[in-house]
């Protein structure tokens, strides 16, 4: 073996290199860089290939509404509406029931139950897309159809969102089917935070008389809320990726519309639809401003998601016990 | 007083019975799953599910062998395509980067992790298929391997970190250089957490569908050639349930029974290795 | 060591695997309309021919338009003939020109899910029109109830189906309403897509037949075969002589018989609303998209086999699955195109 010794400064690159220490890190380094290469193509690929909408419709492209290949006219409105309405359904049903759940896994639960059940859910975390969309297409359009919006739509026909006709697919079902989907990351995240509380906050709650529930619901909960709403902008940025799921359930409707039993269309829906037939420049390419948006979107959520709840963990870790 | 006590500790204990209404309903959901899945493909699961092709439009019958093999080629492909960079890269940043350099990669994985999957779909028709003029297992591995990277990077990363200084100093007192201590001491021992991690990515991939719908694209046949269109049991899964044969529902069922127990055997089989050894870190 | 071995092991079948002597993969993807027939014959040809195998994926007439242009695909299916524009990207692209064969004869029928209404209902053009346009929004409403006397139409609201994807079923359905209503074709036009008024969008025939099959009160376009192979019923719309037309092998061979003697050179026809007090109005021709150059000869001669076989044995199974055959007249003038295949 080569003497080693303490690295100083007098070895040269040479002695490095017959030692193969260089060599590793060059090759490594040459691997890492890949990645961010990768990142890059991709985003000047993203960038280049929409140029032209860019340059034909500017900003107009996102508040127009039609979306005609004949004429060549094309407008993101009706999907990213839909991206957003969908997703906003989602979070409606899933932050409550998630953060509830991560509330008993954090607080209540003995610890060998709550690390039992963080288990199954990330198994439900890691249920493909496409498994979703089969559950969406056979058991809740029809359960849409036949129990919700009966029981929405009679007593409360007549505020616009609870509109009929109901086909079964349509926003609703995209947004309870994403529920689903995003429900295990808010509860892992959560769950992570709220673990990462000091005791002494909650004792010193519970020792000036509160009932559990207040003590968690007044003083945990909100001491964690920044990394909580972190997991909320992390459970969004998956619902605006989903494709499968959704277009499966959407109804692949190019509208915006008020009733939430209407069917619709989202970015990433679109796009899977329509991309392998684009015939023109035009087309493809307003297909691909698309995924630019949904790419930028899913990249800005992520990033403040991280942010907050990194400030949480180390806001947790840092005060004092 | 008492009867304002009596209230706060009806709603906590009513509240706090809510949460666990809340993480079983959660967890319940899993199991339900599960169980249609078994229910409604279970009994379409017999021997031709594996072993013949598709009929033709209409035919009663016949299988996914096709979908079975692309799936597992497909698989393989994007293992070798993203693992080494994953790996080496987080061997980079663990072992050799200055702190520039690793923020930006590390930044850039985490980037390439939150790309939605039909957006890598994109991008790998334009760098991969369109320059071949070919849909291929080829496009369609490089779409899954790039979305391998990022959990195979940020795991290697952590694993290494984490094993005991005295590991490594003990093995340079001995004289080893850097890449010595690194091949023969470091990664053997967090080996067994950078394999879960590759496990988990490689369930995670599995299982998707949007970026193989323009790159794979879809095969009748089963091909024994990386450069032609391939089938996957994600897309037929898709292509079937969307359909009105009940025939194809059933084979449909029967597809995501078998892919969704792969899945859960493989992310088990991970989680059970690692809580032997490490805790698993969230990404 | 013993993982170097499996390793080994493994890079050794893999290169066996990826060596192997292959058969020859002709890949091709386009219309869902005859989708059918052509896995059919696909899958007898192999049969016949085990050293060939064709590779036909169904995602509608527009993706194959456009991944045969773009080169993809070795050829492609369409049931909206190329136009003007599409023919000369590809031939800017290519430096040579694309070829259509017709393959059969099919029909695109109104197919709905009415409760309690399992026979054929009548539709006239103006009702058909007004439907797609969403002008027509009950089941009872008096255009469709009018030539439907006897048949109790339920009050409910019409769920329009279209087609999502890029389709010449679409083609074909647009072509028909833009000749019988001057609204529809100021307003909506025809093409492979087009800007719906109404209604949910399916993929493929496949996913509107699904579609309509599973929600109340649907009305979709399909071709003929997906709407018998599932069972659920579909009308009979008025033709250009005044008649109510159910769509069957004698009535789109007779939409064909006046085009069938006056064929352009390049195929491209259309013969919806055709004259003939027997014709199915919505019937139409179906192509493959061949390239008229081949740089591969094997994949060049296995598809000129395969279009000799097409027209003439080929022929013999596709009035099982309710496509009408080729008028000969047809037949005789694509024979001799095949050998414009170089």
């Amino acid at each position: 073996m080569k003497g080693a010794g303490p690295s100083a400064g007098s070895r040269t690159f040479f002695s490095k290199l017959r030692e193969g220490d260089e060599i590793a890190r060059l090759v490594t380094m040459i691997f890492a860089a890949t990645v961010v290469v990768i990142v890059a193509a991709l985003v000047w690929e993203l960038w280049t290939n929409s140029a032209l909408p860019r340059q034909k419709f500017g900003f107009h492209f996102f508040v127009t509404e039609v979306w005609d290949p004949i004429a060549d006219q094309y407008g993101a409105l009706p999907f990213v509406y839909g991206t957003l309405v969908t997703s906003i359904v989602a979070l409606l049903i899933a932050v409550p029931l998630g953060i509830g759940a991560a509330i008993f896994l954090a607080e209540l639960a003995p610890p060998r139950v709550s690390d039992t059940l963080q288990f199954f859910i990330d198994l439900l975390a890691a249920v493909p897309s496409v498994i979703y969309g089969l559950l969406g297409v056979f058991i809740i359009v029809p359960v849409m159809r036949t129990v919700i919006f009966p029981a929405l739509n009679t007593p409360f026909g007549f505020l616009p969102i609870f509109k009929g006709p109901s086909y079964g697919v349509g926003f609703f079902t995209a947004g309870i089917v994403l529920a689903i989907m995003v429900i295990p990351y808010i509860i892992s995240v959560s769950r992570e935070v709220l673990l990462s509380v000091p005791r002494d906050q909650r004792e010193a709650a519970l020792a000036l008389g509160s009932t559990r529930w207040e003590s968690t619901w007044k003083v945990v909960v909100p001491f964690a809320r920044t990394g909580i709403m972190g997991s909320i902008f992390l459970a969004l940025a998956r619902a605006l990726g989903e494709t499968m799921a959704v277009t499966m359930v959407i109804g692949n409707t190019p509208k915006v519309a008020a009733s939430l039993f209407a069917p619709g269309y989202s970015i990433a829906a679109v796009i899977a639809n329509e991309f392998t037939e684009a015939t023109g420049d035009l087309y493809l390419q307003s297909l691909i401003e698309l995924g630019l948006v949904l790419f930028l979107l899913t990249f800005i959520l992520n990033g403040l998601a991280r942010i907050l709840i990194i400030v949480t963990t180390q806001k947790g870790s840092g005060v004092a016990g | 007083m008492n009867a304002k006590l009596r209230w706060r500790k009806f709603v906590s204990n009513f509240m706090l019975a809510m949460t666990g209404v809340c993480a079983f309903v959660s967890v319940l959901v899993l199991f339900f799953i599960l169980g249609y899945l078994v229910f409604n493909g279970g009994a379409s699961i017999n021997w031709d599910f594996f072993t013949k092709l598709p009929k033709p439009v209409g035919e009663t019958g016949g299988g996914m062998s096709n979908a079975i093999i692309g799936s597992g080629k497909i698989l393989l492909l994007a293992s070798i395509f993203g693992v080494p960079i994953g790996f080496l890269g987080g061997v980079y940043l663990a072992e050799f980067s200055g702190k520039g350099m690793a923020s930006v990669v590390r930044y850039a994985a985490d980037l390439l992790n939150g790309v939605p999957s039909i957006v890598i779909g994109i991008f790998a028709y334009g760098v991969v298929v369109l320059p071949l003029k070919h849909f291929s297992a080829y496009a369609g591995a490089f779409a899954l391997g790039m979305m391998m990277i990022p959990i195979t990077l940020r795991s290697t990363e952590e694993f290494l970190k984490n094993v005991p200084r005295m590991l490594r100093e003990g093995a340079m007192a001995l004289g080893a250089s850097k890449w010595k201590t690194i091949a023969t001491v470091i990664v053997p021992a967090a080996y067994r957490g950078i394999v879960t991690a590759i496990l988990l990515a490689l369930a995670r991939v599995a299982g998707e569908t949007a970026p193989l719908l323009f790159t794979a694209f879809g095969n009748r046949f089963a091909s024994t050639s990386f450069s032609q269109p391939t089938a996957t049991l994600p897309v037929m899964i898709y292509t079937y349930a969307v359909s009105p044969y009940e025939d194809w529902h059933r084979q449909a069922w029967a597809a995501g029974l078998v892919l969704l127990g792969l899945i859960l055997i493989i992310n088990i089989l991970a989680r059970t290795i690692l809580s032997r050894g490490i805790a698993v870190p969230r990404s | 060591m013993k993982r170097l071995a499996v390793l080994a092991i493994g890079v050794l079948v893999l290169c066996g695997i990826v060596f192997a002597d292959n058969p020859l993969l002709i890949n091709g993807a386009g219309a869902t309309f005859p989708y059918p027939i052509y896995s059919k014959w696909f899958d007898t040809y192999h049969t016949k021919f085990p050293n060939v195998q064709f590779n036909y994926q169904s995602v509608g007439s527009g993706a194959g338009i456009k991944q045969v242009t773009e080169g993809t695909v070795d050829f492609g299916a369409t049931d909206g003939p190329m136009n003007d524009d599409q023919l000369k990207a590809y031939q800017d692209k290519h430096g040579f020109g694309i070829l259509h064969f017709p393959t059969v004869l099919g029909a695109a029928v109104p197919t709905y899910n009415i409760a309690g209404v399992s026979g054929s209902l009548n539709f006239t053009a103006e009702a058909m029109a007004g439907i797609f346009l969403g002008k027509i929004t009950k089941w009872n409403d008096p255009a469709i109830a009018g030539p439907n006397k006897g048949v109790n139409l339920p009050a409910t609201d019409i769920v329009v189906v279209h087609r999502s994807d890029g389709s010449g079923t679409t083609y074909i359905w647009t072509d028909y309403l833009s000749k019988v209503s001057d609204e529809w074709k100021s307003k909506v036009g025809k093409g492979t897509s087009v800007n719906w008024p109404v209604g949910l969008g399916g993929k493929g025939n496949e996913g509107v037949t699904g579609l309509v099959k599973q929600t109340p009160n649907a009305i979709g376009y399909v071709e003929l075969i997906y709407a018998a192979q599932n069972n659920i019923p579909y009308g009979a719309v008025k033709n250009a002589a005044g008649a109510f037309v159910k769509a069957d092998l004698a009535s789109v061979t007779a939409a064909a018989a006046s085009a069938a003697k006056e064929m352009p050179d390049d195929f491209r026809v259309s013969i919806t609303n055709a004259a003939g007090k027997n014709a199915y109005p919505i019937s139409s021709f179906t192509w493959l998209l061949i390239p008229s150059k081949f740089s591969d000869a094997g994949k060049r001669d296995a598809i000129k086999g395969f279009l000799k076989w097409m027209i003439a044995d080929g022929q013999g199974s596709v009035e099982a699955l309710s496509y009408a055959k080729l008028p000969k007249e047809v037949a005789e003038k694509e024979k001799k195109a095949i050998d414009k295949v170089m």
